[in-house]
């Protein structure tokens, strides 16, 4: 309402070719909240920087300490290769479950039932004392003794596949059933058989649903590989915990090993955004713009209408 | 070319076809119409196995369509024959069904690719010439979701083609369409008739099955009420329900 004339009735639109400016609502609010956050966080990084028990030129040293890169280095590793593991399970078992095959279905329906169902901590704890049970494993003389077969490193590694596995595979059907049924009666209606229609039709598309969630499995992942250091499978945990408790810095320790974790979260979360692109073709472009950028836009003040891009 | 006989479907305790028989000479167009729910879909579906049949048989080229005779009984075939069965007979959706990761070229490409195992670029040469066929020769390159509805219905048409099919099912091809769109959809499918395609085609545009249709169908409640050239059934019905059928559509 700027210098509108005052009209006889209602709202009347100024009709001498002026194009009225629109003025979203503005957030003051939020504007208030970020001060006062702000101060808080103040308060808060000084507390913890003045703090005389943490040796913070300790933290510096060990961050990029050998050791601690070995362990950073295995649980990358470890996270890698459980993650793949348990998305090709995870698509089997998806595939499996919605299968007409009752067989196929009932075990998938177990197999989820069962991983699921239980603290990943214990099945770890299970795969590392499978010794316990099956001393030797394989037939006659082609057995093996178990510790051999599996290291820490190797219990830990199937534990986790294992249970990823489960959670994919929900992910992934949730995803397979998420594609318009119409999608599939084309793609038969093309006398594609249904392996064809599965790779070539409905997956592509599954992939759109699949992604986000399992950005955020990979990333719940890379936390959860610190539970392996219940067995000592030498991942970033094992050894920052080891060096601390040796010279007495487990807490600056702990902070190095919560540093990396962060540094390792952020680079997977940005790598999902760059496959929600990839799979997103096809579709509308969503708004490109980061949480940050729209707050900046929605915080600048004078602004009159939100830039879409 | 097409031959259903005594074809029964029903979906729970809902009998949606009660015995229908369907005879489709080579080169013929035939137009099934009828209300919602009549089953003139359901019939279609038959016809290349989306939808088993309960009971009666379908035959394409004198072939049982998803099933095996044994004796006295059908025996429903693997998934991989009845998908060498589908071979021969397109289809276009309602709904278009266009796969929308894949641009335009690509959905009319991916079947004789994966399927027939044709060479990259002899399908894609030949996908730019279908398209062209219905009109879309410059718009290969779009995806789904960049063309119109009418433009849509055009890339179905020549993803169904690609297949080179003996017989092409439509099923309600502009119902989903803006009016003006229905048009240009119309146009390809006249031209395909000419062209001498075996068409058996569920609609509503009763002005298509008269130009085009060489035979007319009314379906009600899951049977075949009339059935005749244009002419008969949609000139001078002779049952009560298709003339109501027709009073309220024209």
């Amino acid at each position: 309402m700027s210098s509108a004339p005052a009209a006889p009735q209602g709202d009347a639109v100024p009709s001498r070719g002026v194009p009225l400016q629109a003025v979203p609502v503005r957030h003051w609010g939020q504007w208030v909240a970020a001060a006062v956050l702000l101060v808080l966080l103040v308060l808060l990084v000084r507390a913890v920087a003045a703090n005389e028990v943490i040796q913070w030129s300790v933290i510096g040293d060990r961050l990029f300490q050998p050791v601690i890169l070995r362990g950073l280095v295995t649980t990358i590793w470890l996270t890698v290769a459980s993650m793949v593991l348990g998305v090709v399970g995870g698509v089997l078992v998806a595939v499996a479950r919605l299968s007409d095959n009752v067989l196929l279905s009932s075990l998938s329906r177990a197999y989820t039932w069962v991983f699921r169902g239980t603290p990943v901590l214990v099945q770890i704890l299970l795969w590392f004392n499978l010794a316990l049970f099956f001393p030797r494993l394989g037939m006659g003389s082609l057995s093996v003794s178990t510790n051999d077969l599996i290291t820490p490193f190797g219990a830990a590694l199937l534990a986790l596949a294992l249970n990823e596995a489960a959670y994919m595979a929900e992910i992934v059907r949730a995803g397979i059933l998420a594609v318009d049924p119409g999608q599939r009666e084309a793609a038969e209606a093309l006398s594609m058989t249904r392996g064809l229609v599965m790779r070539r039709i409905v997956l592509p598309q599954a992939m759109r649903v699949i992604i986000p969630p399992t950005g955020n499995e990979l990333v719940t992942l890379l936390k959860t590989t610190s539970l392996v250091a219940v067995i000592g499978a030498g991942d970033l945990l094992t050894r920052a915990q080891a060096v601390g408790a040796t010279d007495f810095t487990r807490m600056e320790m702990l902070i190095v090993a919560s540093l990396w974790y962060l540094v390792l979260t952020s680079i997977a979360s940005s790598g999902q955004m760059v496959l929600e692109r990839r799979f997103g073709r096809g579709t509308a472009p969503t708004s490109r713009r980061s949480a940050l950028g729209r707050l900046a836009a929605d915080l600048r003040p004078g602004r009159t209408r939100r830039a879409t891009s | 070319m097409v031959e259903a006989l005594a074809v029964h479907k029903s979906f729970g305790h809902v009998d949606v076809l009660k015995g229908v028989d369907l005879v489709v000479a080579p080169g013929e167009v035939t137009c099934l119409l009828g209300p919602s729910g009549s089953g003139k879909s359901t019939l279609l579906r038959c016809l290349n196995h989306l939808e088993r049949v309960d009971a009666g048989t379908v035959r394409i080229d004198g072939d049982l369509v998803g099933y095996r005779l044994k004796g006295e009984k059908l025996h429903e075939l693997r998934s991989h024959e009845v998908a060498a069965q589908r071979r021969r007979v397109g289809m276009v959706f309602q709904r278009f069904n266009l796969f929308p990761h894949l641009t335009a070229a690509q959905n009319v490409m991916e079947a004789p690719v994966q399927v027939l195992r044709r060479p990259r670029g002899r399908a894609r040469s030949d996908a730019q010439e279908l398209l062209a066929r219905v009109g879309l020769a410059d718009l290969a390159d779009r995806y789904p979701s960049q063309l119109s509805g009418g433009q849509q219905q055009r890339v179905a048409i020549a993803r169904a083609l690609a297949m080179d099919p003996a017989l092409m099912l439509f099923d309600e091809p502009t119902s989903a369409l803006d009016p003006e769109l229905v048009g240009e959809v119309l146009d390809v499918m006249r031209g395909l008739a000419a062209d001498g395609m075996t068409m058996v085609v569920v609609t509503h545009e009763i002005g298509f099955a008269r130009e085009v249709g060489d035979s007319v169908v009314f379906m009600d409640g899951g049977v075949i009420v009339e059935r005749g050239t244009p002419a008969q059934v949609l000139g001078a019905p002779r049952h009560e329900r298709t003339r109501a059928f027709l009073a309220k559509v024209l």
